[in-house]
């Protein structure tokens, strides 16, 4: 392969994203009731739903 | 990143994923039917069941505790805790010469002094339960399984240090389906553990906080709890007590706007030898898994003193519902059990990893 290396920047950028939100969606559920608790598990499940589009399209 | 470098992280991810592989995969399993257990026992212990006089007087806590003691004669009350939506009030009691954590517990209809149908405790539950937290091992199991979530934080910052190098040429969530097992096992494994970081981070951390649990409470007990009833030393005896039910009413009114939660006796964890701690939760989201005990003298009946939990008390508490995923509806339940399955897929995909490489070396 000659394609040269992705950046640090460009390798985390994606899970680091995922990460941020699992957090904010783990502890926002935890601090406030309502609309936190769907909110919480939607940004949860973006990592679910993430995953399901990776498995799905950058299969080859 | 130079090769040495690599050579080190590969070292940590290898040892620390192996020697923690088997438990860690036995925590997952376990953990996936806990993740349930309130649905499940509702499913399995489920039994109509009213209270004997609905609208009659209750009985006050002293005559619930007489009851309860009264079926297993020679017990000493350790809890006593409160349904939320149901008048029945749960008695804890040992033996003086039971074996450590051997307790009988019976929920008690209030208004009437039978017992009432339990609502929780599935031996099937209790069983994986005890297995999640301590193999049956007491203490040493469960200092043992919070050492392996520390092997597991280590294989979560390792395969995190490790992700760089192996995805520096293929862009995001690639999977190599089309080529060798290994190669497409390897991308699997990497694609979940990069997506699921976050939630496994904070699974494995609060569980590795939750095995400290006894410490912590021992710990609390024989520094703040001491100190704040230093100037009561002796032990009361059950015989000289106090009136519960007074107790309960002037704890409630040391801590107004909060929800009683449990009574914990004289000599039991949760107490000294000579209060009645009586614990309350808050009602905000925040403040419901927090507790403050108000510690009440058994002997007389007055306030001793109200005891606002140290830091780390705290942090175990907050610890339990983020390690459980029971704090936000049955949506935060299901994403606990599929992110558990992507864990029991990350750990036997790594195991695979290892042999696949040992089996021919690349």
């Amino acid at each position: 392969m000659s394609r040269r290396d992705l950046s640090l920047v460009s390798i985390f950028a994606a899970p680091g994203v995922l990460f941020v939100l699992s957090l904010i969606g783990l502890v926002g559920a935890l601090l406030e009731d309502g609309l936190w608790d769907g909110l919480g598990a939607a940004l949860l499940g973006a990592t679910l739903i993430v995953l399901a589009w990776a498995l799905i399209r950058r299969r080859r | 990143m130079q090769t040495r470098t690599i050579r080190a992280w590969t070292w940590v991810h290898k040892w620390s994923s192996l020697v923690s592989t088997v438990f860690l995969l036995m925590l997952c399993v376990t953990g996936l039917p806990l993740v349930f257990t309130h649905e499940i026992e509702e499913v399995l212990l489920h039994q109509p069941w009213e209270p004997a006089h609905k609208d009659g007087d209750m009985l006050d806590l002293d005559q619930v505790l007489h009851v309860a003691l009264s079926r297993h004669p020679g017990d000493v009350a350790s809890f006593m805790s409160f349904d939320e939506d149901r008048p029945v009030v749960n008695v804890t009691s040992r033996a003086p010469d039971a074996p450590a954590g051997v307790y009988h517990f019976q929920p008690i209809d209030q208004t009437s002094g039978q017992a009432a149908p339990p609502v929780a405790g599935h031996p099937v539950m209790e069983f994986l339960l005890q297995l999640h937290t301590d193999m049956f091992l007491g203490m040493p199991g469960m200092l043992f399984l919070g050492a392996m979530g520390l092997m597991l934080i280590a294989a979560l910052v390792s395969g995190v240090v490790l992700y760089a190098p192996f995805m520096r040429r293929l862009p995001f969530g690639t999977v190599r389906a089309s080529r060798a097992a290994r190669t497409r096992w390897l991308d699997y494994h990497n694609l979940l553990g990069a997506v699921t970081l976050g939630w496994v981070l904070v699974v494995g951390t609060t569980g590795v906080v939750n095995t400290l649990a006894t410490p912590i409470i021992a710990y609390w007990k024989d520094t703040a709890l001491k100190e704040l009833t230093a100037a009561y030393d002796a032990p009361v005896a059950a015989g000289e007590r106090a009136s519960l039910d007074a107790a309960v009413k002037r704890a409630k009114a040391a801590l107004p706007g909060m929800t009683l939660q449990f009574v914990a006796f004289p000599g039991s964890s949760y107490s000294t030898d000579h209060h009645y701690a009586v614990f309350f939760h808050g009602d905000t989201p925040l403040t419901t898994h927090m507790t403050t005990p108000a510690l009440i003298d058994a002997r007389t009946g007055a306030l001793a003193a109200v005891a606002p939990m140290p830091w780390y008390v705290k942090t175990l508490s907050l610890s339990q519902p983020l390690h459980f995923g029971d704090y936000g509806g049955l949506g935060l339940k299901i994403l606990w059990a599929l992110l558990d399955i992507a864990t029991i897929i990350i750990l036997i995909s790594g195991l695979y990893l290892w042999l696949a490489k040992r089996r021919k070396p690349a």
